[in-house]
């Protein structure tokens, strides 16, 4: 089991240098000069060429790349050319708040998809399987920006029941303890005695959280529907049933832990995807997160932090798929036990 | 049988159909058979001849649908068991029902220790803590000679071998304060014959330990020869021959019966051939089948009328019948 882990961690560092490689061709190969780009029109060539020193473009590719490489290994990732700032500063200041977007929309989507899957399973061929099926594949086929426009204009604009953006009500002069303001709602509860922020960090999670869970949510529901189908045709839910162990638990405990591994792949495949959906969740709802922070960037064609942006998020879902895997061992025994 | 003892189970005039894709699937017809306290009754066929079918239905494991009672009655201990609801049979099953499968390998949950399945039924019943369910299951770990219980609870299916497996499918059948009946499916089909015999010594040594009753399913002979009390062969759906099982074997009256014994590799008549004669034909299709003698197209001594209706009850003896029109013909050779 140990031995496992430290081996798939092992294999995380070529994936991960394969990952900066690619994203510095990436910049290195567009076409173009990145530094007129960045310039625009009216540079004249004095300031491109100063430009170009300055990011180091004046040097040969393969030169580049080992000063890139070096200063990433050291998590160096440069200064945003829009701010002037670290990029990892940059970061950090914003991945709690794609984190708890990220993190409720994926609970969202695995709470309801499983439980819809699994009544799709066993209610096969009624309207409620049909219903439930029907509505998965809506959910997925819907482009994320489009529901997100769509859930303000019913919520927010019509009904006028929930913020249109933002992660807490600006008004309240919130000072953020942890960044992730749901925690922080509570602590200032405890502190202030009051609910309100707490309260506020959860209406403006409401509709992000909806719109960024509905694809991760119909997958989840169609490959939990189909994993149960199998495992529930299996003898041992037969051997359960035929010792009296009630449905219910035959269902939720029997089954459901054997029809658990692919659901669990896909979760991680979706977290991890989620982290693009995030770019335009993060947009469509003004969330001050990494995703509408590299949408900004790309727009300003700041290229060191879409770099460090990027290279940030592939690390990520690097990471998650390795969590997917221990977690695999947990669930299967005979992958813990070899 | 020298003395009667009670009927612990009595399946009246069962018939079950499957209604698939491609036409209703009569899998039992008219089924009856009586299982008395302490007895083996063994229900012989081969594939697809309804015998499991007739077997869930007792416990209402077939899925329905598609499958669906047509007719008939399953009298136990005073209830019709067909007119249970889920939650009723559910309290059933486990306690004075209980089940083994034939896949050893597919029929323990892979995921939990087989500790854990056997001390979840005594939970679920018998309202034990986790410890104490444990320890009856180590208990029962012993009863069925699994060495070393303590450690073996602990275990994974797929770190027991199929006999230990099977072992602990029949601990997990008796986790029960009223052990009543034992539905075998074919529990012994998929282990190596050392094995085999090691686990119908167990069966054997259990029932009389603690008075149940089994219904077994096979399709071996052997099992057969070993294990029975009275016997019943079903064929296509239908009960073609019952009889103690002394009957079975040395006088046996329906054609089929005859077939499969004379193609078991044990029969004497075989001592210096060389080939095992087979039943020719093959079994007709379930959803065609008409009224008659549905083993009419196959049959050495089948007449006219046995494509016509199939035949009623023939009393032979105290606990022998016969249903086949030609009866009087057929001849152990």
């Amino acid at each position: 089991m140990i031995k496992h882990i430290l081996k798939r961690l092992a294999l995380l560092i070529p994936t991960l240098f394969g990952v900066i490689t690619l994203v510095f061709l990436m910049i290195a190969l567009a076409p173009g000069d990145p530094a007129r780009i960045m310039l625009g029109e009216r540079a004249n060539a004095e300031q491109i060429a100063q430009l170009r020193a300055e990011l180091g473009l004046d040097k040969p590719l393969i030169q580049q790349y080992g000063l890139y490489l070096s200063r990433v290994v050291r998590l160096d990732l440069g200064k945003s050319i829009a701010t002037g700032q670290q990029i990892a500063r940059e970061i950090a200041d914003r991945f709690p708040a794609t984190i708890e977007l990220a993190w409720y929309a994926m609970i969202f989507a695995t709470v309801v998809g499983m439980f819809l899957g699994v009544t799709s399973a066993i209610r096969r061929n009624t309207w409620v399987d049909y219903t439930t099926m029907g509505g998965a594949l809506v959910g997925v086929s819907m482009p994320v920006f489009w529901l997100g426009l769509v859930l303000i204009m019913v919520f927010s604009v019509w009904l006028n029941l929930l913020p249109t953006g933002g992660r807490m009500n600006i008004r309240y002069y919130f000072t953020p303890i942890t960044n992730f303001y749901v925690i922080d709602g509570i602590l200032l509860w405890i502190r202030e005695g009051t609910p309100k922020y707490l309260w506020s960090a959860i209406q403006h999670l409401l509709l992000p959280t909806i719109a960024l869970g509905t694809i991760p949510l119909a997958i989840i529901a169609r490959t939990t529907r189909s994993s149960m189908l199998e495992v529930l045709q299996q003898d041992y839910i037969k051997t359960a049933r035929s010792a009296g162990i009630r449905e219910k638990r035959v269902i939720y405990r029997y089954a459901l832990k054997n029809a658990l591994l692919p659901v669990i792949t896909v979760i991680g495949l979706q977290f991890g995807l989620l982290l693009s959906g995030a770019i335009l969740t993060e947009t469509v709802f003004s969330w001050p997160g990494i995703g509408r922070w590299i949408y900004i960037s790309i727009g300003a064609r700041d290229y060191p932090a879409v770099q460090g942006g990027i290279i940030f998020i592939s690390t990520f879902f690097v990471l998650i798929n390795l969590a997917v895997d221990i977690l695999y061992s947990v669930v299967n025994p005979k992958i813990r036990l070899q | 049988m020298a003395e009667k003892k009670e009927i612990l189970l009595s399946i009246q005039n069962l018939s079950f159909s499957f209604d698939t894709q491609r036409g209703v699937v009569n899998a039992v017809r008219d089924i009856s058979l009586d299982i008395r306290k302490g007895e083996t009754l063994t229900l012989v066929g081969e594939s697809g001849c309804g015998k499991s079918v007739t077997a869930h239905a007792i416990n209402q494991l077939n899925p329905m649908p598609p499958g669906k009672v047509d007719h008939g009655k399953i009298m136990f201990r005073g209830t019709d068991l067909l007119t249970l609801k889920r939650h009723e049979i559910e309290k059933l099953r486990g306690t004075q029902i209980s089940m083994i499968f034939q896949e050893p390998m597919t029929a323990l949950n892979p995921v939990f220790t087989v500790g854990a399945q056997i001390a979840d039924v005594f939970m679920t019943h018998q309202h034990m803590t986790k410890q104490e369910a444990m320890e009856r299951t180590i208990d029962l770990f012993k009863l069925v000679k699994i060495p070393a219980p303590e450690r073996r609870v602990n275990s994974y299916p797929h770190q027991l071998s199929g006999g230990m497996r099977q072992r602990a499918m029949i601990a997990m059948a008796l986790a029960s304060p009223e052990p009543g009946l034992m539905i075998a499916d074919e529990p012994t089909t998929a282990l190596d014959v050392t094995i085999q015999a090691q686990i119908l010594d167990l069966l054997n040594d259990l029932k009389h330990k603690i008075e149940m009753s089994i219904l077994l399913i096979t399709h071996d002979m052997g099992v057969v020869a070993e294990m029975a009390d009275r016997v019943v062969v079903m064929y296509a759906g239908r009960k073609v021959e019952e009889a103690d099982v002394f009957s079975i074997f040395e006088t046996p009256r329906h054609p089929y019966t005859l077939g499969l014994l004379n193609s078991l590799p044990s029969n004497t008549k075989y001592k210096n051939a060389r080939r095992l004669e087979a039943i020719t034909g093959t079994v007709p299709d379930m959803r065609t089948i008409g009224a008659g003698c549905p083993f009419e197209n196959r049959c050495a001594y089948a007449s006219e009328k046995c494509g016509q209706e199939f035949p009623t009850e023939t009393v032979l003896g105290e606990s022998h019948s016969v249903w086949c029109h030609n009866y009087h013909m057929v001849k152990e050779g």
